[in-house]
């Protein structure tokens, strides 16, 4: 992964002591609330309905076992004992205190980590597929390209008072499992057919109050222009996009305003003026962005163990299950991708114990060459293990509780903090998540089903990004009472959709029957081999209506 | 370095600190330019800062120079008539509004204006770093933004990823040059 040269190490460094100031002045009534608060987001300081909260930066969700010992260290020593993985790929601290922030500052820049930009009204955390790099589908690497998408938006001077936040995904499979479309910034790396690296670039997508799908801004950007195109891309943002109403200042807003065609034409008259410019890569800038990212030393798996793993996955049920759920195929024979479930019913989906971070970062050096990954299904992942490795690693992450067999079930639910701890939210959504997980625990149930993504968000901002579930809850206040409203058919892959509200909100109480009901009419008129997502797409909403409201 | 520039421009600043608060190049300096907010008619003072409609209208006149809202877009023939102007002010309505370094920006860069390019209004000790990256060598502080905080975070950062308006190579070029 990424390591920190003398630069980069400087300007984290220099950022901890600018915070520690500016974090000063405002404990000393010399900086207004006001004025501190846009300094503080971007800085990962949010003031929530119970204590501070601080998003931590993962990088396109990389992340080595030291830096996991360090979250781990902080966590117990600065809060209670544990920490949130979220959907863009960071890392939340849900109780710590301010005036600890420029001392848990200086500590993570002690391990190349920092707070910078994770919130506030400038670009974000880049996040990517989180088998990057070994993937079957895979066509570039995107990790480098997110590391120089990172350097050139970390404290980029123009970007910093956007009307909005700004978020920028990679792809560079066949399958986007980045969420490309749902960005403000959608990039997918492909070759054309002389080989060469191209990008397509989709602007205009997003989530929240209003929900859009990004449009081809470009479809073969030659990569030597990245970084330009981006500048043009967000400058015309600054400049054009909405900032007298903030729930109408989103990229999106204004594509859908011009139109793509117009925002396309203004994006490519200001590249025009930076094409060729002095932020163009070249093939040196590139190779060596490249050389961070190099093969892990794997060892020769024999056929023997590669026959012995599939042979135990023939005979041994709960194996077999993990196998099928929580592994997945790798581009190197004999090397598998595994993924640690962060959801189990007892916590809340993507948290994390203090001693399970440390268990994992241990776990990380003998089974994952020191390195993790953070999806943005609030899961880790290990990249590369050896098929005979894993028998002993599923083992481990049984006695951790990580080992839960239903990723990319109706289990694996994508929720945010909610209510309990958000100081955004209209309704809780992490009890709604347990609920749910304890209504539908059967396991033979839940492969019968097959790939479900429910997604939940406590409120409009949609961090548990609702409207890309199979099945979205959203959580709605109405005269200071919680309700749900169900939407049916959002996907975030390639053919991602929108989903569709069901009709009228839903007590709390109510909402795991209704989300059987649901299920039941997928089972009931399923076509053999199709998927919860096929059905809905063939028989409409109308039939999951009837039935819920009946 | 602070030390000295307060000493040297402490007597400047004890009629009227609130006034004459502007940092040019990166010292105290004493404000020779009134600033109008007048839309309808000229000030009586010269030199002035008006309206660009106004300065637009009274150009010839000696003694004048525009400020532009943030929402003002570069147009070629705005761009022309800017040239001549000694002293182009930005506003910024609110610290929070970003369309003024992007103005900034394209003033230097794209159309090579060389005169000096001054933020006003909501302007923060913690945006000035990012303002002289843009193109900003003149700085109206707010009033009431404590000059002493201000110039000791003129530049809270030595190195930067990104080119702006004074480091023309990027650092994954520089990078790249050092190593050969």
């Amino acid at each position: 992964m990424y390591r920190y040269d003398t630069y980069d190490q400087t300007l984290v460094d220099e950022r901890v002591v600018q915070f520690r100031d500016q974090m000063e002045r405002y404990l000393s009534g010399r900086l207004s609330e006001t004025e501190f608060l846009p300094l503080r987001l971007q800085n990962g300081l949010y003031i929530q309905r119970h204590a501070p909260m601080l998003r931590i930066a993962i990088p396109y969700g990389m992340l080595s076992g030291k830096q996991l010992r360090v979250l781990a260290d902080i966590a117990r020593r600065y809060d209670r004992g544990y920490g949130h993985f979220t959907t863009r790929q960071n890392l939340q601290l849900n109780w710590p205190k301010l005036e600890d922030i420029p001392d848990i500052l200086a500590e993570l820049a002690q391990v190349q980590m920092h707070a910078i930009q994770t919130s506030g009204n400038c670009i974000r955390n880049t996040t990517t597929d989180q088998f990057a790099g070994i993937a079957n589908d895979e066509v570039e690497d995107p990790r480098p390209w997110c590391e120089l998408i990172r350097q050139w938006s970390t404290l980029h001077p123009e970007f910093a008072y956007l009307p909005r936040k700004f978020k920028i995904a990679v792809t560079g499979a066949e399958q986007d499992r980045a969420a490309i479309q749902s960005h403000d910034i959608g990039l997918r790396l492909w070759h054309d057919a002389e080989g060469e690296l191209r990008i397509r670039v989709l602007a205009g997508g997003g989530m929240g109050r209003t929900p859009m799908l990004g449009d081809v801004v470009c479809e073969d950007l030659p990569w030597q222009h990245l970084l330009t195109y981006l500048e043009a891309c967000v400058r015309v943002y600054n400049q054009f996009g909405r900032r007298d109403n903030k729930f109408k200042a989103r990229i999106k807003i204004l594509v859908k305003a011009l139109g793509i065609e117009e925002y396309r034409r203004r994006v490519e008259e200001e590249w025009a003026h930076l094409k060729d410019g002095p932020q163009t890569l070249t093939q040196a800038a590139i190779d060596s962005a490249k050389a961070h990212f190099p093969e892990p030393e794997r060892r020769d798996v024999s056929d023997a163990a590669i026959a012995a793993y599939e042979q135990l996955r023939q005979n041994d049920r709960a194996f077999a299950r993990f196998v099928t759920n929580n592994v997945t195929d790798h581009i190197v024979p004999g090397y598998k991708a595994v993924t640690l479930s962060l959801k189990r019913r007892e916590h809340a989906p993507g948290d994390v114990s203090a001693d399970q971070m440390e268990a994992v970062a241990d776990l990380a050096d003998v089974f994952g060459f020191g390195e993790l990954r953070v999806t943005h299904q609030q899961n880790l992942v290990f990249s590369d293990v050896p098929v005979d490795e894993i028998e002993t690693l599923w083992h481990k992450l049984q006695d951790l509780g990580m080992a839960n067999p239903t990723v990319g079930t109706l289990n694996d639910i994508i929720c945010c903090p909610g209510g309990d701890y958000c100081g955004l939210a209209n309704a809780v959504s992490i009890p709604i998540a347990q609920a749910i997980q304890e209504r539908f625990d059967d396991l033979d149930y839940l492969y019968d089903l097959g790939p479900v993504d429910l997604n939940i968000s406590g409120c409009m901002n949609a961090c548990g990004h609702h409207h890309v579930g199979n099945i979205g809850i959203l959580g709605v206040d109405k005269k200071g009472e919680e309700y749900y409203q169900i939407s049916l058919g959002g996907n975030s892959y390639n053919d991602a959709s929108l989903g569709k509200i069901l009709g009228p909100s839903f007590f709390r109480e109510d909402v795991p029957g209704v989300i059987d009901k649901v299920l039941n009419v997928y089972v009931q008129q399923r076509h053999e081999d199709e998927r919860f997502l096929d059905t809905y797409r063939r028989i409409g909403i109308k039939p999951f209506k009837e039935q819920v409201y009946a | 370095m602070l030390s000295s520039a307060l000493k040297i421009d402490d007597a400047i600043f004890q009629d009227d600190l609130a006034n004459t608060l502007l940092i040019k190049q990166g010292q105290p300096t004493l404000d020779v330019w009134s600033l109008s907010r007048d839309e309808e008619s000229l000030p009586d003072v010269r030199p002035a800062i008006v309206p660009l409609h106004l300065w637009r209208q009274h150009r010839e006149q000696d003694g004048l120079a525009p400020w532009l809202a943030s929402d003002t877009e570069l147009s070629p023939d705005l761009v022309a008539e800017l040239h001549d102007a000694p002293v182009i002010a930005i506003d910024f309505p609110a610290f929070t509004d970003g369309r003024g370094y992007t103005l900034a920006r394209l003033l230097r860069e794209r159309h090579g204006y060389e005169g000096e390019i001054r933020a006003i209004g909501d302007v923060l000790i913690d945006q000035l770093y990012y303002m002289s990256r843009c193109g900003f060598d003149a700085l109206a502080l707010r009033d009431d933004q404590p000059l002493e905080d201000a110039l000791r975070w003129l530049k809270p950062f030595s190195v930067s990823y990104q080119t702006d308006v004074d480091v023309r190579e990027a650092l994954f070029e520089r990078r790249l040059r050092e190593a050969s």
